[in-house]
C-alpha cells in the first residue's frame, strides 16, 4: 500500500464526505441578513423548523418518521401559507441547550418547541410571536403522597431536565417556600421521566401539559398521580423566530393568528370551501375572496385558506394533538377562545 | 593435577526415566486451592458464580418474555419482545421505514468491504478506490435524492448506519490530515512544528464531548451569516478533528522508529524532502504502526456513541429514544445489553484483527 | 564553500521563511474570518457579548455539591461548583481503577485459572464498550433495581434504596458533635450522610471503564520487566510477592508511570460523561449557564480554557516523574 495513494484515496473520500454530508441546509440557505427569510424560504422550497426530541402531543415523529404535534402544526401551517404545503417543512430535532443557538445563527426559520416567553430568550436575539398554548409548571406526585399544594412537597426529590426554565422556577419555588427539594437533574425528558418512575424521585417537574401526557401514556394507572401547581405563574409557550426580520416575523406571527381566527369565525377545515361563498365580509377578508391581507403580507392572497384547508383551526389542532380527540386528553382550560373564557385572543384580519 | 579423563563428564549409561510432570487435576487442583490466597480467590468466585448465575437465568431465560405485545412483558422477567419489536427502530432510528432496506444495504457494504481489506494481500490501491467509490455510494444511499431514490435529510438517519458512516468517513477525512500534522510535527520550520504541536495537544487536551459540544454551538456562530451546515456535518467535524489529532501521535511514534540513516540514504540518492516523505519515511512509518492505527478504529467506533449530545440518533439514542415508547415498559437493561453487544462485536472483532496483526508483524520482524 | 553553494543556503532559508509566512498568514486569516463572522452574526441577533453574566445570580440548582451552592450564588461560583465536581469525581476515579487495575493486571498474569479467565472476559469487554453505554446500564441498574426507600434496607443505621447510600454522619450542631443517623421522613431519607445513585453510577461506570485500561497498562508494564529479574529475585531466596514488591514494580513503575498519566487525563475527560446520568459536573454547569444566558461562546471558552489548564498540568506533572523514575533507574 503505497502512503501516497492512500492519502490521495483518503483525501476524495473527505471531500465527498463534504459533499455528501452537506444535507440541503449545508448550501447556503438562510440567506437571511436583515429581512430575506420569505426568500430563502421559497427558493429552498421549504420551512425549517426547530423541533423536540420527542414530546408527545407538540412535536415527536411518528413510527413513520412523519412530525405531529401542536408546535408541528404551527410550522405546517407556516408551510402552507408561505409554499402552499403542509408537507413542504421539515423538522430539525433540537436539544434544549442547542435551540436558542439553532435560532440565533439562522439554522432554522422558526421555533416551535414549547419555548417558554421570558425576558431574557426576548431581548438575546430572540423574537416571540403569538402564544399558542397556555400552561403552568407543576410536580406530578403519586397520590398516596396526599400532596396538594407545593408546600406540602418539603424535602421530596424532583426529578427535572435541564434546558429549560423548569429548573430555574424549581429552584425559585423551593427557595421561596423553604421547601429544601432535592433536584435530580437530567439531560433528557426520558431520562428524568424514567427516574421517576421508577421511584428514583417523589415528583417530576415540568410544563403541566407534558405532565398531563406522561401520566397518560407513561404511568400504569393514571389515577394513582395527581399534578400539583408549582406556582401561580402562567407560561406562555410560543413560537418564535429570530431578531432582524420584520417581514418574516410577522407572516408566523398571523399564521398562529389565523388558527385562532378560523375557529372564532367559526371556520374548519371541512367548511372552508363552503366558507368561501359566505357573504360575512370577515369571513370574506379572511379567506382572502375579499383581497388585501395576501398582498400586506407579501403571500398569495388564499394563504390563510390553505392553513385552515391544509392544517384546520385551532380548535381542530388543538383536539388532534392534545385535546379530545388524542390520548392526551388535555382539558383546553385557558386555551379556549377569549369569548369562552381562556387566553386566545383573535387578531382582527383587517 | 592431572587432567580427568574425558569419559568423566560424559554419562556411559542412560539416565533412569523421571516421572512424567503431574497432570489434569492435580495441576487444577494445584494452582485453585495450592495457597490460602488461591483458595480463598477460587471460594469467592464459586460463592458469587453459584449466588448469580441462577438469577440471571432465572431472569434471562425460565422468566424471560419471548414473544407478545407490550402487555406480555411483566415484572421480573426480561422483556426480549421488546427488543424483537423494536431492533428495526434501534438499528436504523428515525429512517423511512418503506426504505429501511438502504441502511441495510449500507450496513451489508461496509460489512463486504471490511471483511474484503482484512487480509493483507488485499492491501493494494484498488481497495483504497473501493473504499471510496464505497463511502460515495453509502451516501448516496442514504440520502437518496438521484437514481429514483426518495430524498431522506441527515436529520431522519439514524442507528447504526450513522455510527458506521461517522467511523468511517471521519477516519478517512482525518487521515490525510494526521499525516500532515505527524510531518509537520517534524518539520525544520518552527512555525510550522509549533502550529501542528499546538492544534494536536489542544485538541487533545478537550473532551469530545466538549469537542461536540463547540461544534453544535459555535460553528453556526463562526460561519458567515446564512451559511449552516447540519448536526451530522457537525459531528463528523468534530470526530474527524478528533481522530486526527489521536491518528497524529499514532504516526509520530512510527516517525520516530524510523532511523536516522533512512534519511540520509534518501538524501544521497539525491530526493527532495516530499519524496523522502512519500516513498521513504511514511510507507515504513505507517507499516510500523498499523496495530496501533487499528485499535485507533475502535476508539473511534466508541467515541460516536457521544454524538447524541449534538442531537443525532445514533445506535445508543436511536436505543433510548425506543425506549421512551409509553405503550412498553422500558426495559432498560435488556436494551443497553442488545446495544452494548452491537458495539462490543464491532470493537472486539477489530481489536482482535489487530492484535493479530500485530502477532504477524512481530513474526515477520523476527524472519 | 563555493558561492554556488553558499547562495543555495541563502535560497533555502528565504524559502523556509516565506513558506512559513504563508502558513502562519492562512492561518491568522482564516481565525480572523472566523472572529468576523462571529462578532457579526453576534451584533447581527443582538446578542450581548461580555463576562458580565458571571457575577449575576445563576438560579438554577445543582445536585450533589462538593462545594456549598445554592441557586443564589453567582454564575462564577457555579462554574467552580462543577469544576470542583469535576475534579472530585475524577480524583476517587483515578485512585480506585488504579488500585482494581493492579489487581485485575495480577488476575491476568496469575497462574489461577479461574481468575485468569475472569480478568482476561473483564478486560476483553469493558475495552470493547462504549464508556457512556456503561455508564447509562450502571444507571438503569441501580435505579431499576434497587429497592424504593418504602421497603428500605436498614443495617445499624445504613440504609441503600434507588435514592442512594446512606449512613450515619458525624456532624457539629451548636454545642459539640453530634450523630446525625439517618431516618425515614416523610418523602425521603432525611439525615446522616448520603452517596446519590447519580454520584455512585458515575464512580462504577467510569471507574469500571478505566480499570480495564489501567489494568493493561500495568501488566504491560510488569511484563516489560525483563524476565530474568523474576528469576535472580528467586534465586536470592524472595518469595513471589517480594520479588514483585521490591524487585519488579519499581522496575514497571518507570514504563506503567507515564500512560497511567494520560489514563488519568483521559479519566478526567471522560468524566464530563457524568452529565449522561445527572452529576453536575463542569460541562452540565456550562451547559446550563448557556441556555438560561444565551452566552454561548463566552461559556466554551470558560470550559476550554479548565481542560487546557487541567492537561497542561498533567505534562507538567509527568515530566517531573518522569525525571523522578529514570533517576532511579541509573
Amino acid at each position: 500500500m503505497r502512503p501516497s495513494s492512500c492519502i490521495i484515496a483518503g483525501l476524495s473520500i473527505a471531500v465527498l464526505t463534504l459533499i455528501g454530508g452537506c444535507s440541503p441546509h449545508g448550501s447556503r440557505t438562510n440567506q437571511d441578513g436583515i429581512g430575506g427569510t420569505l426568500a430563502a424560504v421559497r427558493s429552498r422550497g421549504y420551512v425549517s423548523c426547530g423541533a423536540s426530541q420527542g414530546t408527545i402531543g407538540f412535536s415527536a415523529p411518528n413510527s413513520q418518521g412523519y412530525w405531529l404535534g401542536l408546535d408541528v402544526d404551527v410550522c405546517r401551517a407556516v408551510a402552507a401559507a408561505v409554499l402552499g404545503d403542509k408537507n413542504k417543512a421539515r423538522f430539525l430535532p433540537l436539544t434544549g441547550a442547542q435551540r436558542l443557538t439553532a435560532l440565533q445563527t439562522g439554522q432554522i426559520d422558526l421555533i416551535a418547541r414549547t419555548l417558554t416567553w421570558t425576558l431574557s430568550r426576548d431581548a438575546n436575539g430572540v423574537n416571540f410571536t403569538l402564544p399558542n398554548f397556555y400552561d403552568y409548571v407543576g410536580f406530578l406526585v403519586r397520590k398516596d403522597h396526599n400532596a396538594a399544594k407545593a408546600a406540602d412537597l418539603k424535602n421530596a426529590s424532583v426529578c427535572v431536565q435541564t434546558g429549560s426554565t423548569i429548573e430555574v422556577t424549581l429552584a425559585d419555588v423551593s427557595r421561596r417556600e423553604n421547601l429544601g427539594l432535592r433536584p435530580v437533574i437530567f439531560d433528557s425528558v426520558e431520562g428524568s421521566r424514567q427516574a421517576f418512575f421508577s421511584g428514583r424521585c417523589d415528583a417530576l417537574i415540568t410544563d403541566a401539559s407534558a405532565l398531563t401526557s406522561v401520566r397518560a401514556v407513561l404511568s400504569k394507572n393514571a389515577a394513582d398521580y395527581v399534578i400539583v401547581p408549582a406556582d401561580n405563574q402562567i407560561e406562555a409557550l410560543t413560537p418564535a423566530v429570530r431578531h432582524g426580520d420584520d417581514h418574516w416575523f410577522d407572516i408566523v406571527k398571523f399564521s398562529i393568528a389565523a388558527l385562532i381566527d378560523a375557529e372564532q369565525l367559526g371556520i374548519t377545515q371541512k367548511n372552508v370551501d363552503d366558507m368561501l361563498k359566505s357573504s360575512d365580509p370577515d369571513v370574506r377578508r379572511f379567506l382572502g375572496v375579499e383581497k388585501g391581507n395576501g398582498k400586506a403580507l407579501g403571500l398569495s392572497e388564499d394563504w390563510a385558506y390553505q392553513v385552515i384547508k391544509q392544517v384546520g383551526n385551532y380548535g381542530e389542532v388543538y383536539n388532534r394533538n392534545v385535546g379530545d380527540d388524542s390520548a392526551l386528553k388535555i382539558p383546553r382550560g385557558l386555551n379556549r377562545l377569549q369569548r369562552d373564557g381562556g387566553l386566545m385572543v383573535p387578531i382582527p384580519f383587517n | 593435577m592431572a587432567l580427568l579423563p574425558i569419559e568423566a563428564f560424559v554419562l556411559s549409561k542412560e539416565a533412569p526415566a523421571r516421572p512424567p510432570p503431574p497432570r489434569g487435576q492435580i495441576r487444577w487442583r494445584k494452582t485453585l486451592f495450592g495457597d490460602a490466597i488461591s483458595a480463598a480467590v477460587t471460594a469467592v468466585i464459586i460463592v458469587t458464580a453459584l449466588f448469580v448465575l441462577p438469577k440471571l437465568v432465572q431472569w434471562a431465560v425460565v422468566s424471560g418474555v419471548w414473544t407478545g405485545g407490550p402487555s406480555a412483558c411483566h415484572d421480573g422477567g426480561a422483556c426480549w419482545a421488546f427488543l424483537r419489536e423494536k431492533a428495526p427502530q434501534i438499528l436504523f432510528g428515525l429512517y423511512p421505514p418503506n426504505d429501511r432496506w438502504r441502511p441495510i444495504l449500507v450496513i451489508l457494504l461496509f460489512l463486504g468491504l471490511a471483511l474484503w481489506t482484512m487480509p493483507p494481500r488485499h492491501w493494494s490501491v484498488a481497495t483504497l478506490w473501493a473504499w471510496a467509490v464505497g463511502v460515495a455510494a453509502a451516501l448516496v444511499l442514504m440520502g437518496g435524492g438521484v437514481f429514483g431514490l426518495k430524498a431522506v435529510p441527515t436529520a431522519s438517519w439514524g442507528g447504526l448506519p450513522i455510527t458506521l458512516l461517522l467511523t468511517v468517513l471521519s477516519l478517512s477525512a482525518g487521515f490525510p490530515l494526521a499525516v500532515l500534522l505527524a510531518l509537520g510535527r517534524q518539520s525544520r520550520l518552527p512555525a510550522i512544528r509549533v502550529l501542528c504541536i499546538g492544534f494536536v495537544e489542544l485538541v487533545r487536551a478537550l473532551p469530545l464531548l466538549t469537542m461536540l459540544f463547540i461544534a453544535s454551538l459555535l460553528s453556526p456562530l463562526m460561519l458567515p451569516n446564512g451559511l449552516s451546515i447540519d448536526n451530522f456535518l457537525r459531528a463528523l467535524v468534530a470526530l474527524t478533528i478528533y481522530a486526527a489529532a489521536y491518528l497524529a501521535e499514532v504516526l509520530r511514534g512510527g516517525l520516530q522508529a524510523i532511523p536516522r540513516g533512512q534519511y540520509e540514504a534518501a538524501c544521497a540518492l539525491a530526493l527532495n524532502k516530499w519524496k523522502t516523505a512519500r516513498l521513504i519515511v511514511l510507507p515504513q512509518a505507517i507499516a510500523k504502526v498499523i496495530p496501533p492505527l487499528t485499535n485507533t478504529i475502535v476508539v473511534t467506533v466508541k467515541n460516536t456513541s457521544l454524538v447524541l449530545v449534538v442531537g443525532l440518533f445514533d445506535l445508543l439514542s436511536a436505543g433510548r429514544a425506543a425506549l421512551a415508547d409509553p405503550v412498553w415498559p422500558a426495559p432498560y437493561t435488556e436494551t443497553f445489553l442488545f446495544i452494548a453487544l452491537i458495539y462490543f462485536a464491532i470493537c472486539f472483532s477489530i481489536s482482535r484483527y489487530s492484535l493479530f496483526l500485530e502477532r504477524r508483524m512481530a513474526s515477520e520482524g523476527r524472519q | 564553500m563555493n558561492t554556488s553553494s553558499r547562495k543555495a543556503i541563502r535560497n533555502r532559508s528565504i524559502g523556509d521563511y516565506l513558506v512559513q509566512a504563508v502558513v502562519v498568514g492562512a492561518l491568522l486569516l482564516l481565525l480572523a474570518w472566523l472572529a468576523a463572522n462571529t462578532i457579526d452574526n453576534l451584533r447581527l441577533r443582538g446578542i450581548t457579548v461580555g463576562f458580565d453574566f458571571l457575577s449575576r445570580e445563576a438560579r438554577f440548582s445543582i445536585s450533589d455539591t462538593v462545594l456549598p451552592y445554592s441557586p443564589a450564588d453567582t454564575f462564577a461560583w457555579a462554574f467552580l461548583v462543577g469544576l470542583c465536581n469535576t475534579l472530585f469525581l475524577s480524583a476517587i476515579v483515578a485512585v480506585a481503577s488504579t488500585l482494581l487495575g493492579f489487581c485485575v493486571a495480577l488476575g491476568r498474569r496469575s497462574s489461577h485459572p479461574l481468575s485468569n479467565l475472569i480478568s482476561t472476559i473483564f478486560v476483553d469487554t469493558v475495552r470493547n464498550i462504549p464508556v457512556l453505554v456503561l455508564l447509562l446500564f450502571v444507571y438503569s441498574l441501580i435505579i431499576f433495581e434497587l429497592p424504593d426507600p418504602v421497603t428500605a434496607r436498614v443495617w445499624h443505621g445504613f440504609f441503600l434504596n434507588n435514592r442512594g447510600f446512606y449512613g450515619p454522619a458525624l456532624s457539629w450542631i451548636g454545642s459539640g458533635l453530634h450523630w446525625s443517623f439517618p431516618h425515614m421522613g416523610h418523602f425521603n431519607i432525611d439525615g446522616g450522610w448520603i452517596v446519590s445513585p447519580e454520584l455512585a453510577a458515575a464512580v462504577a461506570g467510569l471507574t469500571i471503564y478505566s480499570t480495564a485500561f489501567s489494568a493493561e497498562i500495568i501488566r504491560g508494564g510488569i511484563d516489560a520487566v525483563y524476565k530474568g529479574q523474576w528469576e535472580a529475585g528467586r534465586a536470592l531466596g524472595l518469595a513471589d510477592k517480594q520479588v514483585l514488591r521490591l524487585v519488579i514494580l519499581p522496575q514497571a513503575l518507570r514504563v506503567i508511570v507515564p500512560p497511567m498519566t494520560s489514563q488519568y487525563v483521559i479519566i478526567v475527560k471522560n468524566s464530563t460523561l457524568a452529565l449522561m446520568v445527572g452529576y453536575a459536573e463542569i460541562n452540565f454547569v456550562t451547559s446550563t449557564t448557556i441556555n438560561q444566558t444565551g452566552q454561548a461562546v463566552e461559556g466554551t471558552a470558560i470550559l476550554m480554557t479548565v481542560f487546557l489548564v487541567i492537561s497542561l498540568m498533567a505534562s507538567w506533572l509527568m515530566n517531573i516523574l518522569n525525571r523522578r523514575y529514570v533517576l532511579v533507574e541509573h
